[in-house]
């Protein structure tokens, strides 16, 4: 962007570039205006919901306490929770990912087989294998490699190909599923890299690992989409890809980058689950995708893209998987508990577009 | 959309021109019509005789789209009465326009490419019986359709998307023929036809008024209204200039003057003048888009102001666009300091020092539901960044000059775009080209949507711009825009440059002349 440079220097002044976004300038006047508004109105897209955040704060601890009053000690206890936590990561890993392909303006149906593949691919005799020799995370990069790929492919084919995102995506929910059972042979594979285990079923000051990691990915996705150049590109090509265009963004390779960035989490994925269940299985993630998906609406982000919260989406899960494990502590059958999330999952929506159409009036 | 097409068709003269005698059929009283403030319409009169052929002239923006739209039903007017032979009625919706008897033909047809003719005909009113279709009766009823509009060739069950854009105008006639309508309205019918197809065009419609139908006819092509029009009706500003008056006996040049005579008085800075020996900042050279346009080939020096004067549909805004690399040229290329751009691309242009301001601001510029401030960084936000991590203080605060500098308002960086002024939407948009130090500005209907105050700072702003040293290219449907802010002006009809020359040798009356009746030449 050295051209500004070359401008003649009426004009770049004119134009007040600052070549240091630092330098003080003189219409800092009102600098102190500028430093507070954020903080006062609700203006960034995380606070423009803020008060749906209270509503979704408000839902947990609503079905904390019907938790508490139906379930008494098995649900308020801190193995549960932990149990809730540990439930939640897999689904809030695809979840953040997910969160940026539809703030992008896209959708990808195909995380939950994607987590599958790459959960078996991680744990071929041959990985394995490798893995004991040289090490566990020779299962992880492979089960993220294997990821990436898969949304490279999703990428490619959206962006550069135009095929649309429901259809590119469906391809790969049910390519990927077919290509892990060839690889398994429908066999499941138990993990028996004792390195790996060790690692990715430990705690860490009580906490497992799975919920470290689930926090981790939360908080770098908070980041990534809020305060990074690549956060802005997503909300730009989400809210209006043409304008994107004309602004000088490549909306192409962005929405590209977007796919990637899902297969990776679906990799991420898939190492918590080959964790958990001390296996790969061809059969991993399926449905996964919808869970997901779920947790993005109900968190506030918008299904048509250019407005994205990872705060939302962490929420949405929480909600979601804390309602099954009420559910389970209660006996109640699993088909009630789809009642309940459709429901949710339909109230949310209907908030979510009184609360939009309450911003368009205003 | 300009040719010769009409003059293909021999007008038998009309006998007896039905202005008066015949039923008033509909009567609009002070229609007005204001959309966020802007006021697109704001007071039309407009008296429709059963069995005329009704002309709207207006320039572009004289509110001739929105006038259609309250009549289809698909605008309610802010205020104003509709009658309907001699009824006050209310438009509600297109179902009611449909049912009282106002059908509309739309310039983009509307029908839908997957259906066969004979259900587009009778879409939303099906021939059903216990919601079974009745196929048989669907079908001869389409052919005496078809064949009352001269085109009993095309089978009903012929799927639409396959049909010719003549072909397709045929149905959506159809479509009006089969709610009976008593008057329709045609906006630009003769836009895609070739002379034939419009000679078929004027058949029809000489049989539908000669059966007591009244038809609203939009065209820009004086020609044809000279051949099919009973009465004009002229546009300006939203407002009729002029209401009933015969077209056998009113002059062109009349027309003309009534459509460009202006209510309010535009101020446009005083021309600067421009170094000659200055070497030029952007030289397109033989530029072409396949099917679009040929050979344009025009310089921009510093400091200078370039207009492209045309009506819609002239390949203007797709000469800003191939320039910009938002459309990938077929032929020709684009220089920017002497520096060959790569083609079809838009980061490539913006690095160079391009900006545009497209025509759609809402829908192709800016990000609606976002803050200003980021709006403003669109295309910059990249240098406030340390690494990938943005400094958004620092944007906010760019974002805060060029509001004071530009007087933008409200002066709230992190105000929702969206519920800005288009007066301020604009400024946006140079906000943003000024943060990213663009030296050549590519400006795409800079007042479209505009009112009349904000108006007079964008032309000041082009001005302060190009007195910088900005290349500065400008394109407008507003003749008197054009003229005004440019101090070169190329008139463009139908993809070619007709003419080339400084603003103050040419009027508006000879632009006008050029793009309505000299592109045939």
């Amino acid at each position: 962007m050295s051209e500004s440079s070359s401008l003649p220097p009426s004009l770049a002044t004119a134009g007040s570039v600052p070549p240091d976004p630092d330098r003080p300038t003189p219409l800092q006047r009102g600098g102190a205006t500028t430093g507070a508004a954020p903080a006062t109105r609700s203006r960034n897209p995380l606070a423009g919901g803020a008060g749906r955040m209270v509503g979704l704060v408000i839902a947990l601890v609503v079905l904390c306490a019907v938790g508490a009053l139906t379930g008494g000690e098995r649900f308020a206890s801190l193995d549960n929770a932990m149990t809730i936590l540990r439930q939640a990561a897999i689904y809030g890993v695809l979840a953040v990912g997910m969160t940026f392909v539809i703030t992008g303006g896209g959708i990808d149906l195909s995380v939950g087989s994607v987590l599958g593949l790459a959960s078996i691919w991680a744990s071929t005799v041959a990985t394995q294998t490798m893995a004991e020799s040289s090490g566990w995370f020779v299962m992880v990069f492979t089960a993220l490699a294997v990821g990436a790929v898969c949304g490279l492919v999703n990428g490619v084919l959206i962006a550069y190909g135009r095929v649309v995102a429901f259809i590119a995506t469906l391809a790969m929910l049910v390519g990927a599923r077919g290509l892990a059972e060839i690889i398994a042979n429908r066999q499941t594979q138990i993990v028996e890299v004792d390195g790996f285990l060790d690692v990715f079923r430990s705690s860490i000051l009580g906490i497992s690992v799975s919920i470290w990691i689930f926090a981790a990915v939360a908080v770098a996705g908070w980041f990534l989409l809020n305060r990074t150049t690549f956060g802005r590109r997503t909300l730009a090509v989400g809210g209006n890809p043409e304008a994107a265009r004309l602004a000088g963004i490549r909306v192409k390779r962005h929405t590209m980058y977007l796919y990637v960035l899902a297969g990776v989490t679906a990799g991420i994925a898939a190492v918590l689950m080959l964790a958990r269940t001390t296996s790969g299985s061809s059969t991993h993630g399926s449905l996964y995708e919808l869970d997901a998906i779920a947790a993005v609406v109900v968190g506030g982000t918008l299904l048509a893209g250019g407005r994205g919260t990872i705060v939302g989406t962490v929420l949405g899960v929480l909600i979601f998987t804390t309602l099954t494990n009420v559910f389970v502590i209660n006996n109640l059958s699993t088909s009630a508990q789809s009642v309940a999330k459709g429901l949710i999952i339909v109230v949310a929506v209907l908030l979510q577009q009184q609360f939009a159409a309450r911003a368009r009036r205003t | 959309m300009v040719d010769d097409d009409g003059r293909g068709a021999e007008a038998p003269g009309r006998t007896a021109p039905p202005t008066t005698g015949e039923p008033v059929l509909l009567r609009m009283r002070d229609i007005a019509k204001h959309f966020a403030g802007v006021k697109a319409l704001d007071g039309v009169d407009l008296e429709v005789r059963a069995g005329e052929v009704h002309c709207l002239l207006g320039q572009n923006g004289a509110g001739k789209s929105t006038l259609i739209k309250v009549l289809a039903g698909a605008h309610r007017p802010t205020r104003g009465t509709v009658e309907w032979q001699g009824q006050e009625v209310t438009l509600a919706s297109p179902v009611a326009a449909l049912a009282t008897g106002v059908a509309t033909m739309y310039q983009e047809l509307d029908v839908v490419d997957g259906l066969t003719v004979a259900e587009n005909i009778w879409l939303g009113h099906e021939l059903a019986r216990g919601g079974i279709t009745r196929r048989r009766e669907l079908h001869a009823r389409t052919r005496d359709i078809l064949r009352r509009l001269g085109h009993g060739d095309i089978p009903p069950g012929r799927e639409v998307g396959h049909l010719s854009a003549a072909g397709k105008q045929v149905v959506s006639m159809g479509r009006a023929l089969s709610h009976e309508a008593k008057l329709i309205v045609m906006d630009e019918p003769s836009a895609v036809l070739d002379s034939e197809e419009v000679a078929n065009l004027f058949r029809v419609v000489r049989e539908l008024t000669a059966a007591g139908v009244a038809v609203v006819y939009i065209s820009h092509r004086l020609e044809e209204i000279r051949q099919i029009g009973d009465r004009i009706t002229v546009l300006k500003d939203g407002r009729t200039v002029a209401t009933g008056l015969p077209v056998a006996t009113t002059p062109t040049s009349e027309l003309i003057r009534l459509m460009t005579g202006r209510a309010v008085e535009q101020v446009f800075p005083p021309r600067r003048s421009v170094a000659p020996d200055v070497a030029p900042l952007l030289e397109v050279e033989g530029l072409g888009l396949r099917g679009v346009f040929s050979d344009v080939s025009f310089s921009v020096r510093p400091g200078e102001v370039v207009g492209l004067a045309g009506l819609v549909g002239s390949g203007r805004s797709e000469i800003l666009e191939t320039v910009y690399g938002a459309r990938r040229a077929t032929a020709g290329r684009v220089r920017v300091g002497g520096k060959e751009l790569r083609p079809g691309s838009v980061p490539a242009a913006v690095a160079s020092g391009i900006g545009l301001a497209p025509e759609e601001r809402k829908s192709q510029g800016l990000l609606l539901d976002e803050p200003i401030y980021r709006n403003v960084t669109l295309s910059t936000f990249g240098r406030f960044a340390t690494g990938p991590v943005l400094d958004e203080r620092a944007e906010r605060r760019t974002a805060r000059e060029q509001i004071d500098a530009l007087e933008l308002r409200p002066a709230d960086p992190d105000r929702v775009t969206r519920t800005l002024s288009g007066g301020n939407q604009q400024k946006i948009m140079l906000a943003r080209w000024l943060v990213h130090g663009c030296e050549v500005l590519l400006l795409d209907e800079p007042t479209r949507g505009v009112d009349v105050g904000a108006r007079a700072e964008i032309y000041a702003l082009v001005d302060a711009l190009a007195a910088r040293g900005a290349a500065v290219v400008v394109v407008s449907s507003e003749i008197d825009e054009v003229l005004g802010l440019a101090d070169r002006v190329l008139v463009v009809a139908e993809g070619r440059v007709l003419h080339s020359g400084p603003a103050d040798q040419i009027d508006e009356h000879r632009v006008l002349d050029l793009v309505m009746e000299g592109s045939a030449a």
